[in-house]
């Protein structure tokens, strides 16, 4: 069986998102690295893979699909389909509502903030700390609902890990390296649960493509 | 067995996008409208069937749901589950690709435009047409890539409906009462493809839900 290909740059939080799913299905798997900055997304045999200019796009034989969650979904469903809740009305219900609480509100408000912090002084952007502090006070109200929900299961989707927390990480990992870490660790379930996913094998195993600066400072510009 | 019920008003395209799936899907449901103008959404009733005090939430038994999406996917299982395929590896992987697309590329771009059409207006304010104008561009870009795709397939996952086409109706059916719903004439076959879900009763039920009463 071939390997599966995964498009894009290692240092993406989207294309966290799909390896992190990746490395808990224990599927074999190559990323086929491509150049951000060479415009590698715009060519046409990008274009051919998905025609949204994006990545990570996954190539299981002779499927090709895109868009982080649905690969997700997918390399779960396949080879880890409890990850899901497959076949359980209610528990995949419960991963489908967090699953999309982090694509509406966790992913829109770590964004910008590691944008600015993080990326914005290598591509010559100017820090906008009226951007930074708008999405904080976001953050600031959802991680109340977050310490409430973790203080009565273990996980978002219940007390067993799912795709809903290891959708989570990509973003978490950059945002928990700038200087506002602060603000997820003063709520004691949040970070028990954000520790809990540090310490699983296929977060560190992706974590090391991800080096806090983005790859700017060291050599590997995305 | 007491029917669901869909919290929110139906002026809200997503609480609309769930009516379309519990529609299509043939749930016993009722919508029951939360008064945001006293906070009832900030109630500790509605709070406890969404911590965000958000609309729309569903209540189904014991069973509280927020997210529209994860509504229309629950409602689908439930009751339709044809309509996302899950038996099927390849065929559930390219609903969950359009779904996506719908969610991060089509809605993305409406839902400016749709707020400052039909929504600031009525909030008092006044609509920015920079931001409309800007994303009508981003909004084409995409219809293109639609466009393409749905001259290879009947609907967007593959020859079959699915929750991805029925999650596009309700923002489609608030930008036919813009002044923009033109946008749509220059592709053909989305507007076969418009026009073919806009046959189904499902859909004309949720049409007729969203005109303002006479």
């Amino acid at each position: 069986m071939a390997p599966m290909k995964v498009y894009g740059w290692a240092v993406s939080p989207w294309m966290a998102r799909a390896l992190v799913c990746l490395e808990e299905a224990g599927v074999e798997y190559e990323i086929v690295p491509m150049s951000r900055c060479g415009g590698d997304h715009r060519r046409p045999e990008h274009l051919a893979r998905n025609p949204f200019g994006e990545i990570p796009v996954l190539e299981d034989g002779d499927l090709t699909l895109y868009q982080s969650r649905a690969i997700a979904r997918y390399v779960l469903r396949k080879y880890k389909p409890e990850l899901v809740k497959e076949g359980d009305l209610e528990g995949s219900a419960m991963v489908d509502v967090w699953m999309e609480v982090e694509a509406h509100n966790i992913e829109a408000t770590l964004w910008p903030i590691i944008r600015h912090c993080i990326i914005g002084q290598y591509v010559g952007r100017d820090r906008d700390q009226a951007v930074i502090d708008e999405n904080l006070e976001k953050l600031r109200r959802l991680l109340p609902v977050y310490e409430a929900r973790l203080s009565v299961c273990k996980y978002l989707a219940g007390d067993d890990i799912t795709a809903a927390d290891l959708c989570h990480f990509g973003f978490m990992r950059y945002f928990m390296a700038t200087e506002y870490a602060g603000v997820v660790d003063a709520f004691p379930h949040v970070k028990a649960w954000w520790d809990a996913l540090l310490a699983r094998p296929s977060v560190q195993k992706v974590m090391a493509g991800m080096p806090p600066d983005f790859g700017y400072a060291s050599g590997n510009i995305p | 067995m007491a029917p669901m019920k869909l919290y929110g008003a139906v002026l809200s395209w997503n609480v609309t996008r769930c009516a379309t799936a519990l529609e299509e899907a043939g749930s016993d449901y009722e919508i029951v409208p939360i008064n945001f103008a006293t906070a009832e959404h900030k109630s500790p009733e509605h709070l406890a069937r969404n911590p965000f005090g958000q609309v729309p939430a569903l209540q189904d038994g014991d069973l509280y749901l927020f997210e529209s999406r994860s509504i229309c996917k629950y409602a689908a299982r439930k009751n339709k589950p044809e309509l996302l395929r899950e038996g099927n590896l390849e065929e559930s992987a390219m609903v969950d690709v359009w779904m996506e697309v719908e969610a991060n590329q089509y809605t993305s771009v409406l839902n400016p435009i749709l707020f400052q059409v039909l929504i600031s207006p009525m909030l008092g304010g006044t609509t920015d047409q920079k931001v409309v104008d800007e994303n009508l561009e981003k909004l084409k870009k995409v219809l293109e890539v639609y466009e393409a795709r749905l001259t290879k397939s009947k609907y967007l996952a593959g020859d079959f409906l699915s929750l991805a086409d029925l999650n596009h109706v309700s923002v489609t059916l608030c930008l036919l009462a813009t002044p923009y719903a033109s946008v749509l004439d220059a592709y053909p076959h989305v507007k076969a493809w418009w026009s073919s879900l806009m046959e189904r009763p499902s859909v004309q039920k949720v049409a007729a839900m969203m005109k303002p009463s006479a």
